[in-house]
């Protein structure tokens, strides 16, 4: 089996494309980048397995961070949440865990199965469940597809951990996780029910790691050749850009525990005249030119800056930023009829269907497989 | 009120005599390598030239980049025991994990995660373990250190383990100097802590540096008290910058943009400072600077300190003019070389500044040695100049509607006539010496930064409890209690959690205290 072990300059990249793949959302990749490249100084080996690789009766489970932001940077997180949650699934099911993945690549998520696969010396499935940042943990492609909803694990800091025997739904096991981690001090690691080798192949999002990989090698490889970082990303994704302009207006409320708001988009240069419009609820969901919907959920809108290429966060959004506003088409699993029903924009609320841009492909793994660990 | 207000930058140090609100003088002269030696040059020459007795003076306001260099340069700083109040949680990222190379080993003197902390919502995360704490303080005091920095998981929002552990480093550790992070910093662990370690590190220098503005005011015949600027263009006094050096770290371009709001009477606007190296954009608010949403970052040390939201680029009056098809001015500069190196005095350098001599916006050396520049090409010149002011200046606006645009600083000669998105663009009198005058004008505040549950409680009252806290603090540094007024209050409620938890910041501003 052919591995990719990380170094430290590949958790740079990893964080910088994790952070334009989480589409405005999924959090910061701060803390899990700076524990990875501790763990690696410390002697521990991140190893990336392709899932075509994975046996087919792997087991395999996915882990990521739940809870409020402004919780995570302030109660940190001990470090063993991951390793608890494990050993307390291998206990629970009297089987071993083979390997870990995580459900969400954008933002911090797509780093938080590293750490524990460090310390437990596993490998990390390069696939997720969204090949972006989704709001809720039902609107993974593996929910969508069937995976059992139960067991489910969640542990905090202080050493609870929690496991859900049954629950009904996806949707109703979002609510138990959420209700528990707010009992844990608001935050927490999660994991879902351990998928087999073959499930994952079939209904993850493949290669989405390297994916990230890339993304964030051609923009830091474009700075340091002071090559124009946005069009390395373009080259890179397959993606369009649909505007260069200047953040003109933001709109922002809160709502029902998410941050809501409108943002508003002035092009510049060639795209002078021209305005965009994106609807934003933890990410960025819809982008309109005037009564045209370019771009919609599950599709990623993605925003960088200019200059530098960097992804920039609903939440840093202000006047005469200077900004790209990109598109880049969803992965295959993510369009399905059925994946549409949870991740398309009736699934947000708007009442219209989903109308794809651009040609949807997976995500190559990176050459670095070639060699052997 | 008669004040001096006094500006130590890297090269120079500026002085400003008021007399309330009347601008009586104002010098520049060169930072000197003791700091106290310029600042007492620039003090005399201000009151000389004002024809004003030391004696007569109320009070000093000095903005320093003392303690910011001493961190750039890792010098002077004292190792630091770091304690940090957290149970099981936060050992992932252990304190200083992202500190440079350079300066950690410089100001580690080992950490001690311990029992205590708190949750968001108050609850403990664990009891506080004294023994824990003694045991750590043993060991540091038996390696000589002296400075112990005490950080709790969300202290912000419940301080008193903090100060119960200080209680005990003090029985163990008599001579320490103790920072507390619910005194320094902002939410968010790690640039919390490490802000309070900086402040711990800072301590002894703090002392001495105090001490001898202190001494050498004695010396010039002033008895009035002495202030220093902090980060928010607001005032400390003498005693409480001893102890907390590191607010001083990033009031420089405060000073200016205050002194520019000063000079002008505006309250909104663009302060647009250059100088002979970069241009600095910032955005006055309500005649306060507008702080940037990440923390500053400290000799690399990422940090949380509100600071103000400056972009910072390369043209001033000593940018490098490069002519050609596509002509370039800057980012590189002659810098302090000016004098020597600009074609108009002789040099072999083309620099903005010779353009704008060239163009007649200033009088300076001699206008024989600009022949090769026409006017056609200054005009180009200048107005590419103008331009990339104007880029940025976009940039940073609250809106697209035009606002006044203050220009400062001595490079400020290159820009003529209305910037574009501007109302109108002001060179006030004094504007080589707005740092200094925003010294000496600034006010005093305090705040917090608190995330409380509304649980057992309405939000009327946690708003009112922080604001509350926010006042002892600001008559703590030094303002006139009846002269205090709220200047901002946030509430954000918590992404994904039900509504009881919110976070509070506040900050009041009074008057100095006479």
């Amino acid at each position: 089996m052919k591995y990719w072990t990380l170094t430290e300059a590949d958790i740079d990249r990893i964080a910088v494309g994790c952070g334009i793949l989480g589409t405005g959302g999924g959090g910061s990749t701060y803390h899990g980048s700076l524990r990875a490249k501790a763990l690696l100084r410390e002697g521990k080996r991140i190893r990336m397995v392709r899932p075509a690789d994975m046996a087919p009766d792997a087991q395999i489970i996915g882990i990521g961070g739940i809870g409020a932001p402004t919780v995570g940077i302030e109660k940190i997180a001990e470090g063993g949440e991951g390793v608890r949650l494990m050993h307390a699934l291998e206990r629970h099911m009297g089987r071993k865990v083979d390997a870990l993945l995580g459900d969400e690549v954008g933002g911090g998520n797509g780093i938080a199965p590293m750490l524990t696969a460090a310390m437990v010396d596993l490998p990390v499935v390069d696939a997720d469940g969204m090949g972006r940042a989704f709001p809720e943990v039902q609107m993974t492609t593996f929910f969508i597809h069937g995976q059992p909803v139960q067991p489910a694990a969640l542990a905090d800091a202080d050493g609870n951990v929690l496991i859900v025997t049954e629950a009904t739904t996806p949707k109703m096991l979002e609510k138990l996780l959420r209700a528990s981690t707010i009992a844990m001090g608001c935050t927490a690691l999660m994991t879902t029910a351990p998928m087999s080798g073959d499930f994952v192949r079939r209904f993850g999002v493949p290669h989405t790691t390297s994916q990230a990989w890339s993304l964030g090698n051609a923009v830091l490889n474009a700075r340091a050749a002071k090559e124009d970082p946005v069009e390395a990303i373009l080259r890179q994704s397959g993606g369009m850009r649909l505007m260069r302009g200047k953040v003109t207006d933001i709109a922002r409320r809160v709502s029902a525990g998410f941050n809501r708001g409108t943002l508003t988009v002035a092009g510049l240069d060639e795209d002078a005249g021209r305005s965009i419009a994106i609807e934003i609820q933890n990410e960025y969901l819809i982008a309109r030119e005037g009564e045209t919907i370019i771009t919609m959920v599950p599709d990623l809108i993605c925003i960088v800056d200019s200059e530098t290429g960097r992804a920039i966060g609903t939440e840093e959004l202000r006047y005469g930023l200077r900004i790209d506003v990109l598109s880049m088409p969803a992965p295959v699993l993510l369009r399905s009829e059925i994946a549409l029903e949870s991740v398309g924009p009736r699934a947000f609320g708007y009442d219209f269907d989903f109308v794809p841009v651009g040609i949807s492909a997976d995500a190559p793994a990176v050459p670095q497989y070639e060699e052997d660990a | 009120m008669l004040r001096i207000g006094v500006d130590v930058g890297g090269t120079n140090t500026d002085a400003a005599l008021l007399r309330g609100t009347e601008v009586l003088a104002t010098v520049k002269s060169s930072t000197t390598a003791d700091v106290t030696s310029g600042v007492s040059a620039a003090i005399r020459t201000v009151l000389a030239e004002a024809g004003v007795a030391a004696g007569s003076v109320d009070a000093v306001m000095i903005g320093t980049t003392h303690f910011l260099n001493a961190v750039v340069e890792g010098r002077h700083l004292e190792k630091v025991g770091v304690l940090r109040l957290c149970g099981a949680s936060t050992r992932s990222l252990p304190p200083m994990i992202d500190w440079p190379d350079t300066l950690r080993p410089v100001v580690d003197g080992g950490a001690a995660l311990v029992g205590g902390g708190v949750n968001y919502d108050g609850s403990e995360i664990a009891p506080l373990d004294g023994p824990a704490i003694r045991e750590a303080c043993r060991d540091w005091r038996a390696r000589g250190i002296g400075a112990v920095a005490i950080c709790s998981v969300f202290a912000l929002v419940d301080p008193r383990m903090e100060n119960e552990a200080a209680e005990i480093v003090a029985e163990e550790m008599p001579e320490a100097a103790i920072s507390l992070s619910h005194r320094v910093g902002r939410t968010g662990l790690l640039p919390r802590e490490s802000a309070t370690i900086l402040n711990a590190s800072l301590h002894t220098l703090g002392r001495e540096t105090v001490g001898a503005f202190r001494s050498a005011f004695s010396a010039l015949g002033l008895n009035c008290p002495l202030y220093l600027t902090q980060n928010d263009g607001t005032l400390m006094t003498a005693d409480f910058a001893e102890r907390y050096p590191v607010f001083t770290i990033a009031s420089g371009p405060t000073n200016s943009m205050r002194g520019a709001a000063f000079l002008t009477g505006l309250s909104d606007a663009a302060v647009i400072d250059i100088g002979g190296t970069t241009t600095d954009i910032g955005m006055l608010v309500a005649g306060f600077p507008r702080t940037r949403s990440e923390g500053a970052m400290i000799g690399g040390v990422p940090t949380n300190f509100r600071v103000p939201d400056v972009y910072s680029f390369g043209l001033g009056g000593g940018s490098i003019v490069r002519p050609g098809d596509a002509p370039t001015v800057g980012p590189d500069s002659v810098g302090f070389r000016l004098p020597e190196k600009a074609l108009s005095f002789g040099g072999d350098t083309l620099t903005a500044t010779d353009i704008a001599v060239a163009a007649g916006l200033v009088d300076l050396g001699d206008r024989d040695h600009l022949s090769q520049i026409t006017p056609d090409f200054a005009r180009r010149m200048l107005a590419q100049m103008k331009a990339s002011i104007e880029t940025v200046l976009d940039r940073m606006k609250p809106s697209a509607e035009p606002i006044p645009a203050i220009l400062v600083g001595g490079g400020s000669v290159l820009v003529d006539g209305l910037l574009e998105g501007t109302s109108v663009s002001l060179k006030p009198d004094h504007f080589g010496s707005a740092n200094a005058i925003g010294a000496a004008i600034a006010q005093v505040s305090g705040e917090v930064d608190s995330v409380v549950s509304l649980e057992g409680t309405t939000r009327e009252k946690a708003l009112e409890s922080v604001v509350a806290e926010a006042r002892a603090r600001a008559v703590e540094a030094g303002a006139a209690a009846e002269t205090v007024t709220l200047a901002e209050i946030e509430e954000t409620p918590l992404a994904y959690l039900p509504g009881n938890a919110v976070r509070i910041a506040a900050k009041v501003i009074g008057e100095l205290r006479a």
